[in-house]
């Protein structure tokens, strides 16, 4: 289909971006890799007045080593992540979980940012950010992952507000990781997915993140999990138990890929999985 | 109405576009390259694939204004109108497709996949045409002249790694 008429800007600077976004009001609407958002505006989902094209302002891709954390610039398309070595010593749980998105040619396009602003809760990377404890830098404001998805397709970004990158924390380099993801075709978008960093000693697990994709309107932490295998034996049986309370506290949906009852049990098997890749037993 | 300057399979093109037209409808409507194919409308199929600056993009899913003052290139780019490309030759060979309608993006996306891997396994092929439908013919006569393609690539010199046929 076609979409809806819009006017498209390409500013040059972040500064222009800015300006557009302002004399756009709620009518403006930013576009990065628009993998997200053609479909939907094709589809008629969506109906913005004006587009403003980030892929001109250059200081918005590429990662930065900040010391004790990278900086992913939103622009970064999926493509270079993958292809950048400071992501892979650094933050592999976000390579890992990035190799599962779509496709290559949308891997192309589509961006880090991007991805995370359009805040799909089905999307792989919102539950790697929740579960790294990423921060969300802005054109006027840092937002703590916990604070930054807000609803289904909804994000704490103000309409004006541009994403500039995110903060990913060096911290868990050397942690055990994986992200598993479960769906029904190769590129389909989670069903449920469970990103997973645990850090092993002595044949225990001392401390765990994880956080669900597609268990609610927004990504969200297996808490009761995390708690449960702290502390306790590395190995199988003890993730399987933990696991037993990953769907604690959350309201997956009901569409054609599965019922909600159907989504509280598959996040339990996911999880124990993912618990027991992440810390190779 | 912005202006677009682009490059489609060497040939450049100055246009002026409306906003909201999609980079597939503009290589159709307006250019004539039909060879490029529109499958769905959910950027799942890929029939649409196309390099845009040397990468594969789903046409689709791409405005016609972002292509601005990039390099396109369609399946009419890729023979000469009297050689076919090796992927073409190796699709006609092994007979890897049956209606045809998703073979340029196939073909495209292969061409990609061997830009970055110029020796892929059986299932590195299938993870690299992993957004790309074909509804007839299954997929194994296409891993099967992308491994071919992929090695009259090379050259004669290294047709040594073949791996064997994947199982039925």
């Amino acid at each position: 289909m076609i979409p809806g008429a819009f006017d498209y800007v390409r500013p040059s600077s972040l500064e222009g971006a800015l300006t557009a976004l302002r004399a756009a009001g709620d009518d403006g609407k930013v576009i990065a890799g628009g993998q997200s958002l053609l479909p939907l505006l094709r589809l008629r989902l969506a109906y913005p007045e004006i587009l403003v094209d980030l892929g001109s302002v250059p200081e918005l891709s590429g990662v930065r080593d900040e010391g004790s954390s990278l900086l992913v610039g939103a622009m970064t398309t999926h493509y270079d992540v993958l292809r950048d070595p400071l992501i892979h010593q650094h933050a592999p749980l976000v390579a890992a979980a990035t190799a599962t998105v779509a496709d290559p040619a949308v891997r192309h396009r589509g961006t880090f940012g991007g991805s995370l602003a359009h805040a799909d809760p089905a999307g792989d990377l919102p539950a790697v950010a929740l579960a790294m404890d990423a921060v969300f830098v802005t054109s006027s404001r840092e937002i703590p992952a916990s604070e930054f998805f807000s609803d289904y397709l909804t994000s704490a970004l103000e309409p004006d507000e541009v994403l500039l990158g995110v903060r990913l924390p060096k911290s868990y380099a050397g942690w055990g990781f994986h992200y598993e993801k479960f769906h029904r075709t190769a590129q389909a978008w989670a069903i449920v997915g469970v990103a997973c960093l645990v850090q092993r000693s002595n044949g225990e697990i001392s401390a765990a993140r994880i956080g669900l994709t597609n268990m609610g309107s927004t990504p969200i932490r297996a808490s009761a999990v995390e708690q449960a295998v702290t502390g306790g034996a590395a190995n199988r049986e003890a993730f399987r138990a933990a696991a037993e309370s990953a769907a604690e506290g959350t309201s997956p949906p009901s569409d054609l890929h599965g019922s909600a009852e159907y989504r509280r049990h598959l996040v339990t098997v996911l999880t124990a999985r993912a618990l027991s890749k992440a810390a190779s037993v | 109405m912005p202006r677009v300057s682009v490059e489609v399979d060497g040939v450049k093109y100055d246009d002026d576009v409306e906003p909201r037209l999609l980079l597939a409808h503009y290589l159709r409507d307006r250019l004539g390259k039909v060879g490029t194919p529109i499958g769905c409308d959910t950027s799942n199929c890929g029939a649409c694939t196309v390099l845009l600056d040397g990468m594969s993009v789903k046409s689709c899913s791409v405005l016609a204004v972002q292509a601005d003052g990039k390099d396109v290139t369609t399946i009419e780019g890729l023979g000469d109108g009297q050689t076919l490309h090796p992927l073409q030759r190796a699709f006609h060979e092994e007979h890897a497709l049956q209606c045809g309608y998703c073979t340029p993006g196939m073909i495209i996306a292969a061409l990609d996949l061997i830009r970055e891997n110029a020796d892929p396994s059986d299932e590195e092929i299938r993870e690299g045409l992993e957004g790309n439908l074909c509804r007839c013919t299954g997929y194994q006569n296409i891993v099967r002249a992308v491994r071919r393609a992929a090695d009259d690539m090379r050259g004669p010199a290294d047709t040594t790694s073949a791996p064997e046929e994947a199982t039925r």
